[in-house]
């Protein structure tokens, strides 16, 4: 087993933490950044520093000016540790990792979560039948293997994602057979109100308009306002069904991606024992924190996306403002204020857009709370949307009691990808707000670790 | 258990070939990648079958969160595939139900 200690530890290798480690390099602060990946960038620039040129053209500019965030965080000084998986995080700054199949410990004065976003799961008939994937996943496949769909491929969902993929697989001359958008044309309305914030984000918005002028230009065929959507297919995917205008519409596929947005990667910041409130614009669970990311009077820190969804360059920002109240708590910065002023304003401007996109790309009730009983909601012990709603009337008040009732949230997943639907599931049959309701109960490792990796 | 492969890597994206061995069958695919995209890519669609249904699954998340590429590798049961990169030969197996591992890894979760 392997020890360092270090000022400050990282967790996570994406904007967020590597913008933090290379702002408290700045002001002489030793750091160690651990990252479960390989190679440093998190997901927004995963693969960034090896991409061939051909693959850098087709994922676009804001791929590839992950670059110099990347060679920044090289030259700070920082230490990096790949392929580190962090299993346990203390709320007095010890870290425990495996990696390569042996333990490590990083001991930090301070240690900063940045664990950043997953997609959010889409709950609906047959999204467990091989074939059907996260659209993000496929972009991860893009990103780090340069692996393309082989066939025509079927985009279902909403939000940015989903359209920057469709737009990054016309660019590498993919084919898509449809665009299956979920998103409500009410919301079009809804999300109207934010439209000054979202001018002062203006990039953000004509960014958008591009990616749908090229999927019309590429002539795809995009169907709009769907809902009652339905993966068809026995032992593995075979065609999307939806109600498109009023028709039963279906599509062949052997490949489906499913997208709705992204969701803040709270495993760590809950099992560390931490309050977290429910964020009733993102739909989804929060840690609660200090302006400056801290959690409670520990010496862990959050920032990025898995503090709340903010974006890759607002997630860099945050990750510096918490580097630097660790400086000016370590005494090596002693005008915190006046530094801060500036990124402050920053992170404000790059997250004006955000209730809009929130409001836009709301994801529709029936695809997060599942209204057909059959539709699996805990993938890993196969618990149905009916049995949980079945527990509710039974008595069950929360996620952690659905784990007596029937294993619910207590396969390999530990949860991560039923959580969500969980509570919003008993919340909406209880007909209380999700805070009441609550979340699984998330005990270390939250990764899994052999004993032979503990005692090496 | 192979078919046509739902994801293909351009020649032009490889500059070094592995070869893995995936149930006895060698298959030879680009350095550098997860095991996941390699299997994807060389036409394994089920991973794996669930343990109380026993029923196919296969990636979903890419990224360490689902648990669904849950797979075999070098005797070692229960890997995360989509974060164990290639090495040249790998030795995979797929896993039919495999709850005992599941939890033997995982102490106590509840
Ligand atoms: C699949 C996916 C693809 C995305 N693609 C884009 C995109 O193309 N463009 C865009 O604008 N936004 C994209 N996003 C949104 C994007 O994630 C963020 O806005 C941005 O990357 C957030 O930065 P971050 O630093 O907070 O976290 P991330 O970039 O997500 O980095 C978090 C890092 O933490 C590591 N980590 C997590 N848990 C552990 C652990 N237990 N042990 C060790 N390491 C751990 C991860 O490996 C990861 O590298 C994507 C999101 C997802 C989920
Ligand atoms: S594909 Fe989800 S954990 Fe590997």
């Amino acid at each position: 087993m392997s020890e360092v200690v270090a000022d400050f530890v990282v967790i996570g290798a994406g904007p967020a933490g590597m913008a933090a480690a290379c702002e408290a390099r700045s002001h002489g602060l030793s750091v160690v950044l651990l990252d479960e990946q390989a190679a440093i960038g998190g997901q927004i620039y995963r693969g960034v520093e090896t991409a061939p040129s051909d693959r850098l053209e087709v994922l676009g500019k804001d791929y590839a000016v992950g670059r110099d965030l990347t060679s920044a965080f090289c030259s700070s000084g920082a230490r990096h540790v790949g392929g580190a998986t962090v299993w346990n995080v203390s709320t007095d700054g010890t870290v425990d990792y495996v990696t390569n199949g042996s333990s490590g410990k990083a001991v930090g004065k301070y240690v900063l979560i940045a664990s950043g976003a997953m997609e959010r799961p889409f709950p609906i008939r047959g999204w467990t039948l091989p074939g059907v994937m996260g659209a993000g996943a496929a972009q991860i496949l893009l990103k780090g293997a340069g692996a393309l769909p082989s066939g025509p491929v079927v985009l279902a969902g909403c939000g940015p994602l989903l359209y920057l993929l469709a737009w990054q697989y016309l660019r590498a001359g993919a084919s898509i057979r449809a665009l299956v958008d979920t998103t409500d044309r009410s919301a079009h309305l809804h999300a109207a109100r934010y439209v000054t914030g979202a001018l002062l984000g203006w990039r953000d918005l004509a960014k958008g308009i591009k990616l749908l002028a090229a999927l019309r230009r590429h002539r795809v065929p995009v169907y709009s306002g769907c809902t009652d959507l339905a993966v068809e297919g026995e032992s593995r995917v075979e065609g999307l069904s939806f109600r498109h205008g009023g028709k039963l519409v279906q599509v062949p596929a052997s490949l489906l991606l499913l997208h709705q947005g992204v969701v803040p990667n709270t495993q760590i910041s809950w099992s560390t024992g931490s309050a977290h409130r429910w964020n009733a614009e993102q739909l989804c669970w929060q840690p609660v924190t200090d302006v400056w990311g801290r959690l409670g009077e520990t010496s862990l820190y959050v920032a990025g996306d898995s503090r709340a969804i903010v974006g890759a360059q607002a997630s860099a920002v945050q990750g510096r403002l918490a580097a630097l109240a660790i400086a000016a708590r370590l005494g090596a910065v002693t005008d915190l204020d006046r530094r801060a002023a500036p990124l402050q304003r920053d992170f404000r401007r790059h997250t004006s857009i955000r209730p809009f996109l929130d409001s836009l790309y709301r994801p529709r009730d029936e695809n997060r709370i599942p209204q057909d009983g059959g539709v699996l909601v805990c993938r890993c012990e196969e618990v149905t949307a009916a049995q949980i709603r079945r527990y509710v009337e039974l008595g069950c008040q929360g996620p952690n009691q659905t784990k007596a009732f029937g294993r619910c949230g207590m396969g390999p997943c530990q949860g991560r990808f039923c959580g969500l639907t969980v509570t919003e599931l008993i919340a909406g049959t209880r007909g209380v707000p999700p805070d009441e309701v609550g979340y699984y109960r998330i005990r270390p490792p939250i990764k899994p670790v052999t004993l032979g990796e503990l005692t090496r | 258990m192979t078919t046509e492969a739902l994801f293909s890597i351009p020649h032009t994206a490889v500059v070094k070939t592995v070869t893995i061995i995936i149930d006895g069958k060698s298959l030879t695919v680009p350095d550098g990648i997860s095991v996941a995209a390699a299997l994807l890519a060389g036409g394994v669609r089920d991973f794996r079958s669930t343990v109380v249904g026993k029923a196919p699954r296969a990636p979903y998340c890419m990224m360490g969160v689902c648990f669904e590429c849950l797979i075999e590798i070098d005797g070692v049961p229960a890997r995360q595939s989509c974060l164990v990169p290639v090495r040249d030969g790998m030795r995979i197996r797929r896993q039919d139900g495999a709850a005992d591992l599941v939890t033997a890894n995982l102490g106590d979760v509840a």
